[in-house]
């Protein structure tokens, strides 16, 4: 019994993770930024949702609503106000520009976070759940809203790929990743195309903060774990590689499951963090690292 | 005899000049005195529920002091500062309470860890102070160890031990008696102040006749509680017996959303929060939880006009902190006037004396003797706490009988016992 119920625990946990850390390999993949105000991100949806759902009244799906929204415009705020302008001053030299967008996307988040404690309190919130009550499978009774989080966060995950792989937008992007320089011989605006990814990023952390938030709660507290799993994640899968990215989550979720379940709770996060050592000492890489 | 009449005259006249110029100096000075106002630092983090409603609820009581005169013609002057929850920060306030602002009191925090921070630095710049929620059994043993040293500090609040006896008491009566439940896993958060508290409940629970089938302690940063309460239904408990206060969003809402069937009772403190519905959508029904002050409450002619007064003043009702910091107010206040000065050591004796109605019961301290020293006394015609249990979107008190305002009830999903006839 307790094996099915780590599978189920540990499957829809690791698929929040997947699509919390995918839109923060993505940027890194395309553009070469960490955004360490990644969790901030995630928290300003969870945070919106409820305010929305729960102060507002407006009910489960307007909260969604306006949490994916207000996260959205906030990613491209960071892009339009933090990283954006460090990536083109030139008083920065260019070697130096990566540990400038590291500082200010690391200072930016620490503001997200105090003006979130101020506006809302440091107290958790949990978004109104989209789905309600819980179901037996193979006779471990799981709510539904558990189900919910692991089917969206695939389903999102699938169209992801789709847009990537299967449109010309997502072929642009791709390239992009590879060759910038080759995508602005090809006549595309490479700025248009961060901004593109920044979008789409923006959307999938808002995406997973209203789940976390539903599934989980959050509060100002969780920026930093939250930023810190995502970063964590997409260094053990190999910096910029998405199936990579989604592998780690799986391996980092369900050894936290496993330990949660096995060993104790309290202990949930250390064999993970061990593991993440281990894997830069012998595979600095990462899983499926691209350099 | 007539010879010395003169002098004794002229010494009569200067000793009454004398007397008169001494009794105008006087009569300025305190003058001056009853000017300068009694200045008490408030240190609390302003971001968290239960920290906020603590400068509020002592500025409330301030501001009914001085609205009616003041402290003996002295208005109340409150002082505050944001901590954040730090112990850095927290130290450098209370100095700077000290030295900077002049404070005689100081109340502060109601994170252990924090408290027993700041308790040597209420020893070395002997400055009395008050914590209105920490909970740890070490604050006042520390005062009991070495009194000379620390009896500085005051104990507004009372201990992980008078806790636990509080909710042993409430569990007896309203789920052993009333229910008819034999057993109880303990689940309490890894904090300073739930280790006192975890020892009470294997201490008290059996007495009660509650055997204790386990007793998990977790980290204040878990978020999935899905494997705790898989553990916890292993061992079959008919009731979970909480001790949390830095989580208790993330536990409830999992317990609600897992519909675990076993009710929790205990300490709750972010339960104690009249947003905690709105917190976690409304799955915090049917928690039980330990309180010594709500609003719609008699626990004191003053309980219920304090709740209503904060809401008017701050638009929601105070969490536990707040009952606490406004009565800590008063009873300073009451301490400077009995004492007729704030020099610390008077101030602390008077403290001592206390003997205050406040919103949560009578208060007294424990003595010197004692082995919790300058905490509040627990116990019928004190400080004795009751059960409250969130129902439909508000907190009703339950037990004991005479300051109840509902009746027991559960969701659907939990097995509550059998009721005694």
């Amino acid at each position: 019994m307790t094996a099915i119920q780590i599978l189920i625990d540990g499957f829809a946990i690791s698929a929040l993770y997947a699509l919390g850390a995918t839109g923060f390999t993505l940027i890194f993949g395309v553009s070469g930024v960490l955004n360490l105000s990644h969790g901030a991100l995630m928290v300003t949806a969870a945070v919106v949702a409820w305010a929305a759902s729960s102060e507002l009244g407006l009910g489960s799906y307007a909260g969604a609503a306006a949490g994916i929204v207000v996260c959205t415009a906030l990613t491209l705020a960071t892009y339009g106000v933090v990283v954006r302008p460090i990536d083109k001053s030139r008083a920065i030299p260019p070697e130096e520009k990566e540990i400038f967008i590291l500082t200010g996307t690391l200072l930016w988040g620490i503001m997200i976070q105090e003006f979130i404690a101020y506006l809302f309190t440091s107290n958790a919130k949990t978004v109104m759940p989209i789905v309600e009550g819980v179901v037996t499978i193979a006779g471990v009774r799981t709510p539904w809203n558990q189900v919910f989080t692991a089917v969206v966060c695939w389903a999102v995950i699938g169209l992801l790929w789709l847009l990537v792989n299967r449109t010309r937008t997502g072929k642009v992007l791709l390239a992009a990743s590879m060759n910038p320089r080759g995508v602005t011989l090809l006549g595309f605006e490479l700025s248009q195309i961060y901004v593109a990814i920044w979008l789409i990023y923006g959307v999938l952390a808002g995406i997973a903060g209203v789940l976390l938030g539903q599934f989980l709660g959050v509060s100002s507290y969780s920026v930093g774990p939250l930023t810190a799993s995502a970063f964590s994640i997409v260094v053990l899968g190999g910096l910029g590689s998405v199936s990579g990215s989604l592998i780690a989550a799986y391996v980092v979720g369900y050894l936290e499951t496993l330990t949660a379940y096995l060993v104790s709770p309290a202990y949930r996060t250390i064999p993970a963090l061990l593991l993440l050592v281990a894997v830069m000492y012998v595979r600095p890489q990462g899983l499926l690292g691209r350099r | 005899m007539l010879e010395c009449a003169p002098v004794a005259g002229r010494r009569l006249v200067r000793a009454l000049l004398g007397s008169t110029i001494l009794l105008a100096a006087n009569a300025s000075l305190s003058t001056v005195q009853a000017a300068d106002p009694i200045r008490i630092a408030v240190i609390a983090e302003a971001q968290a529920i239960a920290g906020a409603a603590i400068p509020q609820a002592a500025q409330l009581a301030a501001d009914e002091i001085n609205a009616k005169g003041g402290m003996d013609g002295r208005k109340i002057e409150i002082v505050t500062y944001d901590n954040k929850s730090s112990a850095a920060d927290s130290v450098r306030a209370f100095q700077r309470a000290a030295s900077e602002d002049k404070a005689h009191a100081v109340i502060a925090s109601y994170i252990s860890e924090v408290v027993l921070a700041l308790q040597p630095w209420s020893a070395r710049l002997k400055l009395p102070f008050i914590t209105p929620g920490a909970a740890s059994n070490e604050i006042p043993l520390n005062v009991h160890k070495d009194y000379a040293r620390n009896k500085y500090s005051f104990h507004g609040y009372l201990t992980s031990k008078a806790q636990s006896q509080a909710v042993c008491d409430a569990a007896k009566a309203i789920l052993v008696e009333g229910r008819q439940m034999k057993t109880a896993v303990i689940m309490s958060e890894d904090a300073a102040w739930t280790k006192p508290l975890d020892e009470g409940y294997k201490e008290c629970l059996p007495k009660v006749g509650l055997k204790v089938l386990d007793h998990i302690r977790f980290s204040p940063s878990t978020t999935d509680f899905n494997p705790i309460f898989s553990r916890i239904e292993g061992a079959k408990p008919d009731v979970i017996v909480t001790g949390i206060s830095h989580v208790g969003v993330q536990p409830t809402v999992q317990w609600r959303s897992q519909q675990v069937p076993i009710p929790m009772i205990g300490i709750a403190s972010q339960a104690t929060n009249a947003t905690f519905w709105k917190e976690t959508n409304g799955a915090t029904e049917g928690v039980l939880f330990e309180m010594f002050a709500a609003p719609g409450t008699n626990v004191t002619p003053k309980t219920a006009p304090f709740a209503e007064a904060f809401k008017a003043k701050y638009g929601s009702y105070p969490g536990y902190a707040g009952y606490t910091a406004y009565d800590e107010v008063y009873y300073i206040a009451d301490a400077v006037k009995r004492a007729g000065s704030t020099d610390p050591d008077k101030l602390v004796e008077a403290l001592e004396k206390t003997d205050w109605e406040g919103t949560l019961g009578r208060i007294q301290f424990y003595g010197k003797d004692d082995e919790f020293t300058h905490s509040i006394k627990y116990g019928p015609g004190l400080v004795s706490g009751m059960m409250m249990q969130w129902q439909d979107g508000k907190q009703l008190a339950i037990w004991p009988q005479n300051v109840a305002n509902g009746k027991i009830t559960f969701p659907s999903f939990v097995k509550a016992g059998t009721a005694a006839n």
